[in-house]
């Protein structure tokens, strides 16, 4: 099971509290985790990444395992911890000086 | 009894606001959408409890919403209310703006004029404005940035270009205003079906006769000293356009800089600042009942978007223009410099014509008779971005 943490505003969109947990058939990616989380919550289709381009949209950050993982290429397996569901894959909006609407967990 | 719903669309969020006929008190529901930037909000003519909105944000990007009940509750259209689907293949596109470029149908993405010059290809960014259709509720139209006018008929569910009025041939010339290259006003012909205008900060205003096929620039008339012609066809800064729906033919605009009117459906222009104190400003409006009746907020000019002298003011001509009184019983005479950008004021329609219209300090003032005095409904909201009336009943 993935757990992936949205920030608020998304979390409103999904209707959803707290972490949001995935099962994902084969490999762990970024890509395979985002077709998952969107298959579950067609609401965030295009908030995350563009629809057409697929691209991650610019102020928004991937995290996990206190490392930044937003340049990584879509298709690079995730950390194992996080394939493993011990760590959440943080889906972050970016701010000058701080993480919108968080309060990081470690 | 009448009733009258406004929306109000803020920096941070929706609010809706209503009130009996006598438009005394007022109940404020919201914030809806909390924290998001709400562009605009607005009912449907054909089935008034149908309501689009647009949300946006620099992080997530755009999103539609849709009521059918008069805005207590709201879903993205394409998802099913309340709880999430169902696994599957996603299906919900509302928020899916892509210009057309099919072979059929689209023109090749032209590329546009930038703030420096250079040409820049075509980028979306958000929904500025939606129009539903005056006869079906699930047809809406949505004039976005970068300036372009999509089509619903699904309710919001999916959206298509109306690639005639980019691929038309001046795209290279048109550019952003400082809010943007939006696409902010588009009018329907209750008349003509076939017939509608909008109009683009900055390139001017457009208007189809074949139903959003072809398209043609109608700015003859406007005349711009900001751009190096100051008559050329397009390139024009429009900040708004109003119609009252009696006279399809008679158009009024708030330029940049000048008032103007159009008494043949926009293919000439002449000015009508005529007394104003200032001509720059950003809304327009027409009474409910009386066609020559217009109103405008004066703002001292494109460096300083404030009213003038910190007085609030919204100017009246009974005339069509030229001749204007200065309505301010209610309003703040001192110390107040907030701006009233150009969706944010609206008419409603009962006997006694009520005006509207909503600030960048947050106040939403209305006025229960045509604008001789004011009120505040509310005080202290986000800055406010669009007002529309609902009249009920």
């Amino acid at each position: 099971m993935i757990r992936v943490i949205l920030p608020p505003h998304l979390r409103t969109l999904a209707r959803v509290r707290g972490d949001v947990e995935l099962e994902v058939q084969g490999q762990v990616t970024q890509r395979s985790v985002l077709d998952e989380l969107e298959a579950r919550y067609p609401m965030l289709r295009g908030t995350i990444r563009d629809h057409v381009t697929q691209q991650r949209r610019p102020f928004l950050r991937f995290f996990a395992c206190e490392e930044d993982l937003s340049h990584e290429l879509p298709d690079a397996p995730l950390p194992g911890s996080v394939a493993s569901g011990k760590e959440p894959l943080l889906i972050i909006g970016a701010i000058a000086g701080g993480l919108m609407g968080y309060k990081l967990p470690w | 009894m009448s009733k009258v719903r406004v929306l109000v669309g803020t920096r941070k969020g929706a609010f809706v606001l209503t009130s009996d006929g006598k438009r005394e008190k007022w109940d404020v529901s919201g914030p809806h959408f909390a924290g998001w930037e709400i562009y605009h909000v607005k009912g449907s003519p054909a089935d008034p409890n149908r309501l689009y909105a647009s949300q946006s944000s620099g992080w997530f990007g755009q999103v539609i919403q849709r009521s059918s009940d008069g805005g207590k509750t709201w879903h993205q259209p394409g998802t099913p209310p309340g709880e999430p689907p169902a696994p599957g293949p996603p299906k919900a596109a509302s928020n899916k703006f892509v210009y057309d470029t099919s072979d059929a149908t689209g023109k090749p993405l032209t590329t546009h004029q930038f703030y420096d010059g250079t040409q820049h290809p075509w980028e979306f960014k958000r929904v500025w404005h939606l129009e539903p259709s005056l006869t079906d509720p699930d047809t809406v139209y949505a004039g976005v940035e970068d300036a372009a006018i999509f089509r619903s008929t699904d309710g919001g569910e999916n959206w298509q270009e109306l690639s005639g009025l980019r691929g038309h041939g001046t795209g290279p010339k048109w550019q952003p205003g400082a809010g943007g290259m939006c696409l902010h006003t588009i009018i329907l012909d209750p008349s003509n079906p076939k017939r509608m205008w909008i109009a683009i900060s900055a390139a001017g205003a457009f208007r189809t006769d074949d139903g959003g096929k072809t398209w043609k620039p109608i700015n003859r008339g406007l005349r711009s000293q900001y751009i190096p012609d100051p008559n050329a066809e397009v390139g024009h800064c429009v900040h708004h356009v109003a119609m009252h729906p009696s006279r399809p033919g008679v158009l009024f605009m708030q330029k940049h800089w000048d008032v103007m009117r159009s008494d043949d459906a926009g293919d000439s222009w002449q000015e009508i600042s005529g007394n104003l104190p200032t001509d720059f400003g950003f809304v327009i409006d027409v009474h409910a009942h009386e066609p020559e009746t217009i109103y405008v907020v004066p703002i001292k000019s494109d460096s300083e978007h404030f009213v003038p002298d910190g007085k609030l003011r919204v100017y009246r001509s009974r005339t069509g223009g030229n001749e204007w009184e200065a309505l301010m019983k209610g309003l703040p005479q001192s110390d107040c410099y907030v701006n009233v950008l150009r969706d944010a004021m609206a008419v409603d329609s009962l006997d006694m014509c009520g005006v509207y219209f909503g600030t960048s300090g947050g106040q939403v003032y209305a006025s229960a008779d045509a604008g001789d005095s004011w009120a505040p409904i509310v005080r202290d909201l986000p800055a406010v971005l669009s007002v529309e009336v609902q009249t009920l009943g």
